[in-house]
């Protein structure tokens, strides 16, 4: 293992989700993220991407014709599901229960956007704690920088994407000057760190 | 051994309770990771070191409670939110209500009332308005006050224009209000359909026998126990065939009253009311 967190990889429990946030250029970041997760993947994936309040969300689509898992709006009141990449609604922030069920909520605006990475990161790092895997890709504002940190302090895993590599570095530049990001890698080597730390069963 | 965040749990239990105890006030049956996040909000509004902090207060400070209700019920609301929702109101629930003589519709939770004279645009252009009343309710009253004056800021009209727009508005949203530089306010034929009232729907039984139930984005900051309560009372509330319209992201896929309503419109998550069997 070369990842410099060799030990750690080896004494820490396998992730149980994975927490993705993302804003301007987010589309395209995610689907050569996701496209590298298997089929078989253990962990539930959730992602916030910001985009217009108005009118249908096409992101699961796209993202479901690049991805080997299963994409859906997260469904209110569902449960988090291992290998199901769940996407935040547009206009809803996007929380998780105790029970790893969503709860959604039109509470303000969090960093002038609704759904906020930071209201997600911040519920899932209660949640799962350790368990947790939270990754900034590229955006033009400062969100996700205060769940980095939540998830962090939780003990939970934190990636950022190096802004040198982001379509707009902003997002990822402020969440790492929280000092709050365990590694920064261009986004061709981000798939590679979180799958490390995944559970991956065999499929045939 | 417990960390931080249980010990955080451990103080928004007792927080809750303190708040039930001694206003009367039930949000224990609340959805946890919201409600969490609004008591983190005002215990730091509030400069308290933590939510534990403000128990004493609560329960000490008579002058507290509405500036804690008004942060633990967060009125956000706008005017035509999901056009479409309004389109299928107009075109699949009030033609079956323009029989009635008179009209009876409940908004719940009707915050700062953008919605609701919303509503009452779409029942004058359907020519239902004046033989309707709609009663507007909420639990914060400062969110009941601001609703009943009628006045909003006019930085947000760009907006709800196009969403009147997008309802398939049938003439101006210009037509409906005065503005001057900063705010507008709808008109009195309007206003004077609508009655508005506190009503909590935690703890308060049936408002009155309604033809039409909106309650969108209330129920989503509910757990299942609450949820549930609510459908019960909305049914109660609605005579036979009586409709309940929902916000569209809510689900009610952990409610076993969910049987009491057929859907009509499930995109738009407007049901109509099964009789009292």
């Amino acid at each position: 293992m070369t990842d410099g967190h060799g030990a750690q990889t080896q004494s820490r429990q396998p992730v149980e989700a994975v927490v993705i946030g993302c804003s301007a250029g987010g589309l395209a970041a995610l689907r050569i993220l996701l496209e590298a997760f298997p089929a078989g993947l253990g962990a539930a994936v959730i992602v916030v991407a910001h985009s217009a309040p108005d009118g249908p969300s096409l992101l699961p689509q796209l993202l479901a014709a690049c991805c080997a898992l299963p994409v859906s709006l997260a469904v209110e009141r569902e449960f988090a599901a291992p290998g199901h990449v769940h996407i935040a609604p547009a206009n809803y922030h996007l929380l998780i229960e105790a029970d790893r069920s969503f709860a959604l909520s039109v509470d303000q605006r969090v960093c002038f956007v609704r759904p906020a990475v930071d209201v997600l990161f911040c519920a899932a790092a209660e949640v799962y704690r350790e368990r947790l895997l939270g990754v900034i890709l590229t955006g033009a504002n400062s969100d996700g920088a205060q769940g980095l940190q939540a998830v962090k302090a939780a003990g939970g895993l934190t990636l950022v994407q190096d802004p040198a590599t982001a379509y707009a570095g902003a997002m990822p530049r402020a969440a790492i000057a929280t000092g709050a990001a365990d590694r920064v890698l261009p986004l061709e080597d981000l798939a590679g760190a979180i799958l490390v730390h995944c559970p991956i069963a065999r499929v045939h | 051994m417990k960390d931080r965040a249980d010990l955080e749990n451990i103080e928004l239990a007792l927080f809750l309770d303190a708040l039930y105890q001694r206003h009367g006030y039930d949000f224990r049956h609340y959805a946890r990771a919201s409600i969490k996040r609004r008591v983190q909000a005002l215990a730091a509004n509030l400069q308290c070191a933590s939510i534990a902090a403000m128990i004493p207060r609560i329960l000490h400070e008579e002058k507290l409670l509405p500036e804690v209700l008004g942060q633990l019920s967060v009125p956000v609301t706008e005017m035509f939110r999901d056009p479409q929702v309004f389109k299928a109101l107009r075109e699949q629930v009030l033609p079956r209500l323009a029989s009635y003589p008179r009209l009876k519709i409940w908004q719940a939770g009707c915050a700062t009332g953008e919605e609701v004279y919303s509503l009452a645009i779409l029942l004058e252009e359907e020519g239902l308005l004046e033989r309707s009343q709609i009663y507007a309710t909420d639990i914060n009253d400062t969110a009941l006050r601001q609703a009943e004056d009628g006045i909003f800021p006019v930085a947000r009209l760009e907006e709800y224009e196009r969403n009147y727009r997008n309802a398939e508005g049938r003439a101006r949203l210009a037509d409906y209000y005065l503005a001057n530089a900063d705010f507008f306010r709808f008109d009195e034929r309007l206003r004077k359909r609508i009655v508005f009232a506190h009503h909590n729907l935690v703890s308060d039984g049936v408002f009155c026998e309604v033809q039409l139930i909106l309650c969108r984005n209330v129920l989503i900051y509910f757990d299942a126990t609450l949820q549930n309560k609510a459908l019960r009372l909305f049914h109660e509330s609605l005579g036979r065939h009586g409709f309940l319209c929902l916000g569209t992201r809510e689900s009610l896929r952990a409610a076993d009253s969910a049987a009491l309503f057929t859907g009509v419109n499930p995109e738009c998550m407007i049901f109509h009311s099964n009789g009292v069997g």
